[in-house]
């Protein structure tokens, strides 16, 4: 069994001249092909043990005095490979902005109000059918030294493994409809006919009444070759 | 949403408190960290440490280093790995990954505690599987430290299908001045010294 390939169909270059910072760190020479071992067919397996029983609301794993400020929602979504199949017992795990666009980050001097009641980071692990779900706010847009007036759209940060480190993936969900999207560097970095991939989409059924509204959004990771390895025992 | 592998993006600059949020300081418990050590595992206690360099040459003191390796046996902890005749996980002690951001060094490096991987049984040499991750970077990079002390590297076949001009920027030499084995990986982005980054 081997992974199939990263598709740079769907994945941003490592260079793209309109997200400033990519001119100086993206790397220039042509990756190396590798024949996938033991090595990239492994990696680090999180279970359900790692979590604390808060990790995947967080409305509540930030509160000091009271509920965090702004729109209640609910994340959730199916873990998959590329043929469909689920994947279950994968960490998941976000870091997202408040819901005035601030990071709890030391370093974020956007001067939007920091929430005492909201922390910003979760993690969860899908269970036996690939599902993952996450309460949260949503997040405010906020501005950044791109180019003039430059405004991120609202995203949540999201990080998997997957089964092995072939798999990883650390990638950004946006909201559907948001007319920053359309100008945003780092989302047209990525080619154009995958980045709807990237975008949930409103779910009324995953609403919960009177609580928060609903956004669905599956990941999809990189899916297995039935190909056995050469020269391998 | 259409079907297809759903896109990377880069980590931004702020993945500190979700991802690395003990190491930084922040009130939320890590699932990891950048000490690999285990007291049941016998082997050599090594350290990895270096520094991220952008095109310019200066220093990258907000990317996130992740390292995957076998035990000093030469066994991953994942079920994939099932030899020796044991179930999955025959070294489960050893969890075989850390990770570590590069911004609260002084000196903006990562550092890793580990011990030293032995060979994975088949032709490769002993060596440790890395992702970089850093704002400015879309998808992240995939690269490999091999340790110069190791005669196996010249049977390496990753190491063979690397240009033999650029195969230093893979190569980890050891300084045992301070008492600690240190085995020193920077990380070059761009220019004369790029590190070989692989498409895994
Ligand atoms: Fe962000």
């Amino acid at each position: 069994m081997t992974f199939t390939p990263r598709d740079w169909r769907a994945h941003p270059p490592v260079i793209a001249p309109g997200y400033k910072s990519t001119r100086l760190r993206g790397a220039t020479k042509p990756l190396i092909p590798i024949r996938q071992s033991l090595s990239e067919l492994t990696g680090p397996v999180f279970g359900h043990d790692c979590l604390g029983p808060l990790d995947n609301d967080l409305t509540k794993n930030g509160r000091k005095e009271g509920e965090p400020l702004g729109e209640r929602i609910l994340v959730a979504g199916k873990v998959v490979d590329e043929a469909g199949r689920p994947q279950p017992n994968m960490l998941v795990e976000i870091w997202q902005a408040n819901a005035a666009g601030r990071y709890v980050h030391k370093t974020d001097r956007h001067d939007a109000p920091l929430d005492p009641n909201f922390f910003g980071g979760g993690r969860c692990v899908s269970d036996d059918e690939g599902f993952y779900r996450f309460y949260s706010v949503k997040p405010g847009a906020y501005p950044w030294g791109n180019h003039e007036n430059a405004w991120r759209p609202n995203h949540i940060h999201f990080s998997l493994f997957g089964p092995s480190i072939a798999t990883r993936l650390v990638t950004q969900m946006y909201f559907p409809g948001d007319p920053l999207l359309a100008l945003d560097p780092i989302f047209l970095a990525t080619p154009e006919p995958a980045r709807d991939r990237l975008v949930c989409a409103f779910d009324l059924s995953l609403t919960e009444a009177d609580f928060a509204l609903g956004y669905r959004f599956d990941i999809v990771l990189r899916g297995t070759l039935a190909t056995p390895m050469e020269d391998k025992r | 949403m259409s079907k297809g592998q759903t896109p990377s993006q880069t980590v931004g600059p702020f993945f500190a408190y979700g991802l690395t949020p003990q190491q930084y300081g922040y009130p939320l418990a890590g699932i990891t960290s950048s000490d690999l050590r285990t007291p049941e595992i016998a082997g050599e206690l090594i350290r990895i440490e270096g520094r991220v360099f952008d095109g310019k040459g200066d220093v990258v003191g907000d990317a996130m280093i992740e390292i995957w390796q076998a035990d000093p046996q030469g066994r991953y902890a994942h079920p994939a790995d099932s030899r020796g005749g044991n179930v999955a996980f025959p070294n489960i002690a050893f969890r075989g990954f850390g990770r570590c951001g590069t911004g609260t060094d002084a000196e903006n490096r990562f550092v890793f505690e580990t011990l030293k991987p032995g060979a994975v049984d088949d032709d490769q040499a002993p060596h440790v599987n890395v992702i970089v991750f850093m704002r400015g970077l879309l998808s992240h990079l995939y690269t490999r430290i091999y340790f110069a002390d190791e005669a196996a590297n010249a049977g390496d076949p990753v190491l063979q299908s690397v240009p033999a001009e650029r195969r230093d920027t893979l190569i980890a030499a050891a300084d045992d001045s301070s008492g600690v084995v240190v085995y020193r990986f920077d990380i070059h982005m761009q220019g004369d010294k790029e590190t070989v980054f692989f498409d895994v």
